[in-house]
């Protein structure tokens, strides 16, 4: 165990840097690199040529590489172009916002889910079962920015559960998870659909399994083989799933959050990419990639403390 | 069984019908989608207006209806980019693996690692708005899914007796991998094809309602939804119909994919 | 007389024509006695076993009959009495040792399950009583195995890890159903050693289901041969070996080795 954790550790080292590589060739190759847009057309060549040495533009690439991730992992993410501060002062602020959406959403989605998934299994065939499986083929269908607009709709203009304005932290705690619990549920509803089937199709799986039967005539009752057995089998592709769908929680809060207006990286990143603010867009890529990659690690190792026949490889 | 035959069904009578909408829009529209008309301003679903009108007093049905056109252009597109270079990275790793196979597919690993709309995020931020720019960066993008899906599907026949025979008696590599192993990965592939089809409207409809999409003089659902947000509570339809087409779009699309997989016992 | 099955019928209502897979079966057996059943695959012989243990699983599935276990009809139970017996005075093996235990729970939790189930026993001595189950079932050094995975043990020991757990709280019957036919032919020999010593000892009546008439006759001294569901020939093991009536039974005879070479050659034990 210990020798595929130190093998998978290396493999995500090597990801990373891979995936950092990427982040910061994708924004070295532009045609035209950043001078113009910052400085404008006019611009003197000694005022470019000035700028150029400060950003450190006049370097061979793979020392700009090596530069910028040596400031990268430091926490210097460069100065955005266009607010004129440090990326990392800027994203500051809105990461917890996102963070907040993302990490609730992602709580919604096993809230909602497992329950569910496992009351389809129960009841497979019967029309509670049927109802539930229509509704999770709609759901996956409903963008979740479409959804989010519709909960706008539905929740703040005609229910008048909360009012269609952002609610920041400093408002208290509570009033903000309270806001953000909309959004959320408007990230979460089309991935629980997704992962109400798959723990569905798993369980159904699991119950034909021969263990199934030992346990039933070692005298346990239905939800008792459910729990005990069938349950911990078939949440292993489903805990795998639930971590690879964290990058898409990341996206789709990124998206949903301009829908409810909510001040996080999503509405940084848009604004920056319509100023072409380079640094600002490729901190907030590099961020995301990075989370999603140690994600996956965490699914991959997840996935070997859980089902113990793949120890060792 | 039966539930699964249903699906396809359903599937494939919805997209069929959307797609024909959808087809006619690039013909004819009712009225001139950008026609504004101040007696019209929030006219209600009507008979002369079925999905009614904008704050502008355009004809929603015409606009979604255009908007439906460039949604499907670009999905298509983009499954065609995806699908034709997937397809021959992988079916040349899967079918020769080796270093070069090894080392595409960690490189396919790491672009899967950014999320499909993030990366055409930044594609957009350094080519700019337009409907091409983001043909050409999601169907870039769905290269290495596609890649992966082919090859993993071509790892598994390549060592099946048919593949085996098929070399015994000389048949030359390209034919094996194209007309012998490719017809025995249809099911897979196509299950993928539906799965990337709603990814490519997904990210579209969101890019465009991020205003980062197609450049806001070229009709898009999701730039109508962005549009529409603010009128939400005066006049709802504004926002439901192009919210619906989106949704039967991507509906249709599933239904038939969960139909080939349910039909064929395979997970994608 | 300990168990006295009369007219156990299990048909099933799933097709056009509903599907008679066990047709009045009849048996009688005394504590401690060691009785097989033949039959070729289909012959209602699992069938059988499954419908006596409660586990059928098919909604389709309709069992009549009476199956008097210690004076009380089995089959009349609700499924909370029946779980009473599952696993205490009646339990089973199967066939398949290898996806017979759950993969993800370690051995010797497997072992204890029935008294945990059952709440038999204060905790503290649930664990020695499972470790001798496990000795008795001829696994060697059971501390050792305790925190084991099943797929780190090989077919035979897994086997035995059955045993062990349908013997934790010593059943009055043990339905063995076709224990050692995905084991090696050596390996099955051990495990029907250990079935032997079990019924000696422990006085573990043992109802053993196999296709095979070779290692029935090396166990059990009394026969049922069931053919299509129904019982065809019945009697002293050694009587119908000797001058079997049914051309069925002749040819389950006949066909032996070849049967076992092909059913054992494959499995590692």
């Amino acid at each position: 165990m210990a020798k595929a954790i130190i093998k998978r550790v290396l493999l995500l080292i090597g990801t990373l840097l891979l995936v950092t590589l990427l982040a910061f060739f994708a924004f070295s190759v532009i045609p035209g690199d950043p001078t113009e847009a910052v400085l404008g057309m006019d611009a003197t060549d000694a005022q470019i040529a000035a700028f150029r040495e400060r950003m450190g533009l006049d370097l061979p690439l793979w020392q700009r590489y090596l530069k910028w991730l040596g400031e990268f992992v430091t926490g210097d993410f460069g100065d955005s172009f266009n607010f004129h501060m440090p990326v990392a002062q800027l994203l500051l602020p809105k990461v917890g916002a996102t963070l907040t959406l993302a990490a609730l959403a992602f709580v919604l989605i096993v809230v909602l889910s497992i329950p569910l998934g496992l009351l389809c299994a129960r009841f497979a065939g019967s029309w509670p079962d049927k109802v539930l499986t229509v509704l999770d083929q709609l759901a996956m269908s409903v963008p979740g920015f479409v959804l989010g607009i519709g909960i706008m709709y539905l929740f703040a203009l005609v229910l008048r559960w909360f009012r269609p304005e952002y609610v920041p932290l400093s408002a208290g705690l509570l009033p903000h998870l309270w806001y953000m619990l909309f959004p959320a549920l408007a990230v979460a509803i089309p991935k629980s659909a997704m992962t109400v089937r798959l723990l569905r199709g798993s369980v159904l799986g699991e119950l034909g399994q021969d263990y199934v039967r030992t346990a039933y005539s070692k005298g346990r009752s239905r939800s008792s083989v459910l729990w005990g057995h069938v349950l911990r089998n078939a949440m292993i592709p489903v805990v795998t799933f639930l971590a690879m769908t964290i990058a898409e929680i990341l996206t789709g809060s990124i998206v949903v959050e301009q829908v409810f207006g909510v001040a996080g990286v999503g509405r940084i990143l848009v604004t920056s990419i319509g100023n072409r603010d380079y640094p600002v867009v490729q901190a907030i890529v590099a961020l995301v990639a990075i989370v999603v990659v140690c994600c996956n690690f965490l699914a991959d190792i997840l996935y070997r403390v859980m089902d113990p026949r793949i120890d060792g490889r | 069984m039966k539930r699964k035959n249903w699906y396809l069904a359903a599937g494939t009578a919805l997209t069929v019908i959307m797609t024909a909408w959808t087809v006619l829009g690039f013909f004819w529209t009712p009225y001139d989608p950008s026609a504004r008309s101040s007696a019209d301003k929030y006219a209600l679903p009507s008979l002369a207006h079925p999905f009614g009108c904008d704050y502008m007093g355009r004809d929603i049905f015409s606009r979604a209806l255009e908007g439906a056109g460039t949604t499907l252009t670009i999905a298509a597109a983009v499954l065609v980019i995806g699908f034709v270079f997937g397809l021959l990275i992988g079916a040349l790793c899967g079918y020769y693996g080796g270093a070069a196979d090894a080392l595409i597919m960690r490189l396919c690993d790491a672009v899967s690692a950014f999320p499909s709309i993030l990366l055409a995020l930044v594609a957009i931020a350094l080519l700019g708005r337009g409907k091409y720019n983001i043909i050409a960066a999601l169907g870039v993008l769905f290269v290495p899914s596609f890649a992966r899906l082919v090859r993993g599907e071509f790892l598994k026949q390549r060592d099946r007796d048919y593949v085996k025979s098929a070399k015994l008696m000389g048949v030359s590599d390209l034919r094996i991998i194209f007309v012998h192993i490719l017809p025995n990965t249809w099911p897979v592939l196509l299950s993928g094809l539906t799965i990337g089809f709603n990814n490519a409207v997904l990210a579209e409809a969101s890019m465009s309602y991020l205003g980062v999409g197609v450049s806001p003089t070229e009709p898009s659902l999701g730039y109508m939804l962005s549009e529409s947000q603010a009128y939400l509570l005066k006049a709802p339809w504004f926002t439901a119909f192009p919210a619906l087409v989106i949704i039967l779009l991507i509906l249709g699309v599933g239904l038939v994919g969960e139909g080939v997989r349910g039909e064929l016992g395979v997970e994608p | 007389m300990m168990l006295d099955i009369r007219d156990l019928s299990v048909v099933f209502h799933d097709g056009p024509q509903p599907f008679t897979a066990v047709d009045r079966f009849n048996l009688q057996m005394d504590a401690g006695e060691v009785v097989g059943i033949v039959g070729e695959s289909g012959s209602g012989k699992s069938m059988t076993a499954h419908a006596l243990m409660g586990i059928i699983q098919s909604p389709y599935a309709e069992v009549t009959g009476k199956a008097l276990f210690d004076g009380t009809d089995l089959l009349s139970l609700s499924p909370r009495q029946l779980r009473e017996y599952q696993g205490d005075e009646l339990s089973i093996i199967f066939q398949e040792p290898m996806t017979s235990l759950d993969p993800t729970m370690r051995v010797g939790r497997q072992v204890e399950e029935a008294l945990r189930v059952h709440g038999k026993l204060p905790p503290a001595e649930r664990k020695a009583r499972s470790l001798a189950a496990m000795r008795l079932a001829g696994l060697p050094d059971p501390e050792n195995l305790w925190d084991a995975w099943p797929h780190e043990l090989s077919g035979g020991m897994r086997q035995r890890v059955m045993i062990a757990a349908a013997l934790v709280l010593r059943p009055k019957l043990l339905i063995a159903d076709e224990p050692t036919t995905a084991l090696d032919v050596t390996i099955q020999a051990q495990i029907l050693e250990t079935l032997k010593d079990i019924n000696r000892t422990e006085g573990v009546a043992i109802l053993f289901i196999s296709h095979d008439l070779a290692v029935v006759r090396a166990l059990c001294p009394r026969v049922l041969v069931m053919k299509e569901g129904r019982i065809v020939e019945s009697g002293p093991t050694e009587d119908i070996f000797r001058t079997p009536r049914e051309d069925y039974t002749r040819l389950l005879i006949s066909s032996r080795p070849t049967r076992t070479k092909l059913k054992g050659g494959g499995v590692h034990g």
